[in-house]
């Protein structure tokens, strides 16, 4: 065999390798392959999606031991809320505002227990009341056509952007309690989102503001590398 | 009637299939356990699993894939549709060839010649006879990969999507048990790999008839 054929089949194979490495590499799988596969699995799971399948109710024997119910937050320190703290709403919606935790409360209120789904792995069960998104875009006449809402809070500017349909879900809330109590600033008091059909790190704790808008922003962990619809 | 065709030991599609199945199970177990590393533990929260004696042990770095969680998410969702549509195809393979005659374990046909094989390697009893390409055992064997890769796609899917397919989570007894379910059967992916390279060392002849797919038996 002349050598020349045997340096070439080399560089092919080295080529090839190259290629597969820069395609399918782990610390940026929005790119490459693993990118091409990412926006396939994002269709995949938004298709799945149900608006109206509910998450289980889960029954009180099943609830996690409150201590063991992890807290998250990004900041060094449990992050506490600015004095005269109120969340804001705005983006494309006909009355946009600024409502402190009692205008909150006044708005229907939506209870239920149910299992949460952390990325990590684990499940954990706890209760949460609160005013429903749906609710809440009423209140103040989203656009609910936009397409998408951006979640922003106080803990280090922790944000994620969510498609409409899911933030929309009956069971997407605004929790100001967790266990029948007042949200502790472990579980991000005054307000946290949560919700039954997303990964934890979809549910923004600390919240400073909600908006409506047209297109998708990213979130603190989508932007990392995590996946950006993370339904369960 | 006449008699059947007589066929390769490994025809192409079964070739194909089966080295397929080499990079894709060692992207899936090893994205799998980077994975589990961000939880390496089974049960809800607060409430590990009794019975379960590796709650927090971190599988070894080089046994790992995708550097950290996102990225070993990435690659198992990326790479579980390839595993999952080779098996599909495969089966399909299997049932539209009639090689599923030779291949699958049929307990009525291969229960006695299953026991007697498995006695014969714990040296309990001599070989026993065998008729055609595989022994009962071997059939056994294969046939539960094929459950083993069905049940693995299915409890996947339960720890994927726990809320939009509640009704296949509850099948496994809920999120938890589904995770552990998944857990288990890579490890007995595993297990069996280690028989199946084992045996096949043993065997080398085997080795060469699925790459190249053997030669047809005489025609009588």
């Amino acid at each position: 065999m002349p050598p020349e054929r045997v340096l070439t089949r080399r560089r092919v194979l080295l080529g090839a390798a190259a290629l597969a490495t820069s395609a399918c590499d782990s610390q940026r799988p929005r790119a490459g392959f693993l990118g091409v596969m990412d926006r396939f699995n994002e269709r995949a799971q938004s298709a799945l999606f149900h608006p109206g399948r509910l998450a289980r109710e889960e029954p009180v024997e099943q609830l996690t031991p409150p201590g063991d119910f992890p807290q998250y937050f990004i900041s060094e320190t449990v992050p506490l809320a600015p004095a005269g703290w109120t969340l804001d709403v705005g983006g494309l919606v006909a009355r946009p505002r600024a409502f402190t935790l009692e205008e909150l409360q006044r708005l229907p209120r939506t209870d239920y227990r149910i299992r949460h789904h952390c990325v990590e792995g684990w499940s954990a069960v706890a209760s949460w009341h609160g005013v429903a998104i749906r609710d809440l875009a009423q209140a103040v006449g989203a656009d609910t056509r936009a397409g998408f809402v951006e979640f922003r809070s106080f803990d280090q500017g922790y944000y994620s952007s969510w498609d409409a349909p899911s933030a929309l879900h009956p069971q997407t809330v605004l929790a100001y309690g967790m266990n029948g109590a007042p949200l502790i600033p472990g579980h991000g008091a005054p307000l946290r989102l949560y919700s039954g059909v997303k990964l934890g790190y979809k549910m923004v704790k600390y919240l400073t503001t909600v908006r409506f808008l047209p297109e998708a922003t990213g979130g603190t962990w989508e932007d990392r590398g995590y996946e950006w619809f993370a339904g369960v | 009637m006449h008699p059947p065709e007589p066929r390769r030991p490994q025809p192409w599609p079964i070739r194909l299939a089966h080295w397929a199945n080499v990079p894709l199970l060692a992207i899936l177990a090893g994205s799998g356990l980077q994975i589990l590393v961000a939880y390496p533990r089974m049960g809800t929260r607060g409430r590990p699993i009794a019975l379960y004696p590796f709650q927090d042990a971190v599988p070894p770095s080089w046994l790992r894939l995708g550097d950290w969680l996102a990225g070993a998410r990435s690659w198992h969702f990326a790479f579980g549709w390839f595993l999952a549509l080779n098996g599909f195809v495969y089966v399909l393979y299997l049932a539209l060839s009639g090689e599923w005659r030779r291949r699958l374990f049929l307990p009525r046909r291969d229960t006695r010649d299953a026991v007697a094989t498995l006695a014969y390697y714990l040296r309990l009893r001599p070989a026993p006879a065998q008729t055609g390409l595989y022994n009962g055992l071997q059939r056994l064997a294969y046939t539960a990969t094929l459950l083993m890769g069905a049940l693995s796609v299915l409890s996947g899917l339960a720890i994927y999507k726990p809320v939009q397919l509640q009704w296949l989570t509850a099948l496994f007894g809920g999120y938890d048990p589904a995770r552990f379910v998944h857990l288990l059967l890579l490890a007995l992916f595993a297990f069996f790999t280690v028989g199946h390279v084992v045996l096949v060392a043993l065997h080398p002849r085997t080795f060469g008839e699925m790459i190249t797919g053997g030669r047809k038996p005489d025609a009588p």
